[in-house]
């Protein structure tokens, strides 16, 4: 269930190229974390080609080829309904979510144009009346594809380090 | 929350009770005190009657820990302890504690070792937690080192008993607590084998959080199946559990300790909802469907006439049965406000690849962030700020008063009822005079 390999993968592209992609990369991710802190999780899913993998789950599982997801998405239609219900069904406490990322590492380039690459994060979450907490940390463990010149994503893996999550994780990170 | 992120985290003195003065509200079936989510007193008595007591508390599931050497931590109540399987195949649980100087020696979850050993000493115990060896026991150049009276066999880890039930691991601090078959109760039994029918189980994976609530909330949770079709609006608008639904909400009927909340999903992948059950339902939505609604689909692979069934194991323990997606989660309670669960996901070790893949795509209705699961969790939360911090102090726990045990209306609180008349024995509250 984890195409991407977790532990340290060696760079196999040209550093010039790397930087040109890491770019590219760290403008599709600046949208795509404006998308969900700026409250707009329905349009989260145009991020993703329409057979993409989307995964969130803890390192433990990861490691250990343990294919569980916090959230566990085949195919974009899994991320629209999802979506979906979190926008319009769902009741939790009202929350404002914050993605900071960095380390974006752009480690490949398949001869089909596809890019593999990492960047860790760090996700915060405010409630309201409340302080602003640490949430999530962890690493995207991505692989992209060129759709019409443009950057999607085939398969994102959130492999989070935070061992004990506080309470439940409402918004896709 | 973790308690360091609560913002007013002080616990008035009238909810944080001392035992003697929590005395039960006169009508007792029909009222629940604060107090019992409250009170750091009650929570101490409940670790020592309940967790320490005479109880079957899940540890483990044993495909975890199938070879020799492997080993496991997990918690009764909130004692760390180890689960190992030893060279002889039997399967030991004994407090994470080092003998000597009390550091909790193992550091991994999960692992497999031909011994323990201490880090800040070395000493060193077997897979069954007897005390093997002591470096300089006998001293440097005839200095220092044991008395000669010491004797290994009488420092060795503080050992639990231990059963298993179809590769379902539990361990107990009570001699007396009966046979774990006899334990469970015939009814909660059978629906306990129906998930757990002795075949090789295949761990799909973890989740662990913490809920800022009281952990017997959890319980009461699974006991009130009237929240299920109010608070769940997705249940109802895809249709898995409408009021009106074929349900039953079971209690065992030896202590009223434990239950299964069971219903049965219509043929129809989306529900009818009559127009005089929408209106008492504000949370429905109509006309909302899925783009991909394969993670619906129901897979009959059980003799039962239950989609689901979600079981509440007094006192840590919920076997969960969602259709297809199966899992056990462990209560380690944390202190009145605070619980960790801990949530081990598995299918069955001769599932086909793609039985696994349904099982994981319909994973995303449970779990810290399932569907069903964080609104739960929130809803929990809720009711501990509420009976934190609000000056009233009594819940209310009237639908089709007066009943205990099993009842066929999803509109009951009836076990509820059941756990606290059992709970109050347990823990020698009585009864205010009216």
């Amino acid at each position: 269930m984890m195409s991407l390999p977790l532990a340290y993968p060696e760079r196999r592209i040209d550093p010039a190229r790397a930087i040109a992609l890491k770019l590219e990369i760290e403008e599709f991710n600046a949208d795509y974390c404006a998308v969900l802190d700026g409250g707009q999780v329905e349009r989260w899913p145009e991020f993703f080609t329409e057979d993409a993998l989307y995964r969130v789950t803890a390192r433990e599982n990861a490691e250990r080829g343990l294919p569980v997801g916090l959230v566990y998405a085949e195919g974009r239609d899994m991320m629209h309904d999802r979506a979906v219900a979190i926008s319009r069904t769902q009741m939790f406490a009202p929350r404002h979510m914050l993605h900071v990322l960095g380390n974006t590492r752009v480690t490949q380039e398949t001869e089909h144009g596809e890019v593999i690459a990492t960047a860790s994060f760090l996700l915060l979450q405010t409630l309201v009346e409340g302080p602003s907490t640490l949430h999530l940390a962890g690493v995207f463990h991505d692989r992209y594809a060129r759709v019409e010149g443009a950057l999607k994503l085939r398969e994102r893996q959130v492999v989070y380090d935070t061992a004990i999550l506080a309470n439940d994780l409402v918004y896709p990170v | 929350m973790y308690q360091s992120q609560t913002v007013i985290g002080r616990t008035l003195a009238a909810k944080d009770a001392a035992l003697e003065d929590c005395v039960w509200p006169a009508d007792a079936l029909h009222a629940i005190p604060d107090w019992v989510y409250t009170s750091s007193a009650v929570y101490e008595k409940e670790i020592e009657a309940i967790f320490h007591g005479g109880t079957w508390n899940y540890v483990a599931l044993e495909a975890e820990i199938p070879e020799p050497g492997d080993y496991k931590r997990s918690y009764v109540g909130p004692t760390p302890v180890v689960v190992s399987r030893a060279e002889d195949g039997s399967v030991n649980v004994f407090e994470n504690r080092c003998a000597h100087r009390g550091a909790e020696f193992c550091r991994h979850s999960q692992g497999n070792a031909k011994e323990f050993v201490c880090p800040y000493h070395q000493w060193s115990y077997d897979l069954k937690g007897n005390l093997q060896g002591i470096p300089f026991k006998r001293g440097v150049n005839r200095a220092g080192g044991m008395p000669r009276d010491f004797r290994n066999e009488e420092h060795g880890l503080r050992k639990l008993r231990v059963t298993t039930r179809h590769g379902v691991i539990f361990a107990s601090y009570s001699e007396r607590t009966e046979p774990i078959e006899e334990y469970l109760t015939p009814e909660i039994l059978a629906d306990f084998d129906t998930v757990f029918p002795g075949k090789p189980l295949k761990v799909l994976g973890y989740y662990r959080n913490e809920l800022p609530c009281n952990w017997k909330m959890y319980h009461e949770n699974l006991k009130d199946p009237y929240h299920a079709t109010l608070l769940h609006s997705f249940l109802v608008v895809f249709g898995l559990l409408v009021a009106g639904n074929k349900s039953a909400m079971l209690v065992d009927t030896v202590h009223g300790r434990h239950g299964t909340m069971a219903s049965a999903k219509s043929e129809d992948k989306y529900a009818k909802v009559s127009e005089e059950n929408k209106k008492e339902m504000r949370s429905f939505h109509d006309g909302l469907s899925l783009r991909d609604d394969r993670f619906l689909e129901f897979v009959k692979e059980f003799n039962s006439p239950w989609s689901v069934t979600m079981q509440t194991i007094w006192p840590n323990l919920i076997v969960q049965r969602e259709m297809n997606t199966l899992g056990v989660r462990q209560i380690v309670p944390n202190g009145p406000d605070s619980m960790i669960m801990q949530w081990t996901m598995f299918g069955y070790a001769d599932d086909t690849p793609e039985m696994q893949r349904h099982r994981l795509r319909q994973g995303n209705l449970m779990g810290p962030a399932g569907f069903l699961g964080l609104e739960d969790n929130e809803a929990m939360k809720f009711v501990q700020e509420g009976v934190r911090r609000a000056s009233t102090a009594t819940n209310v726990l009237k639908l089709e008063s007066g009943k205990l045990g099993t009842s066929d209306t999803l509109i009951s609180e009836a076990a509820i009822r059941s756990m606290y008349a059992y709970y109050r024995q347990v823990m020698g509250f009585s009864v205010e005079h009216a």
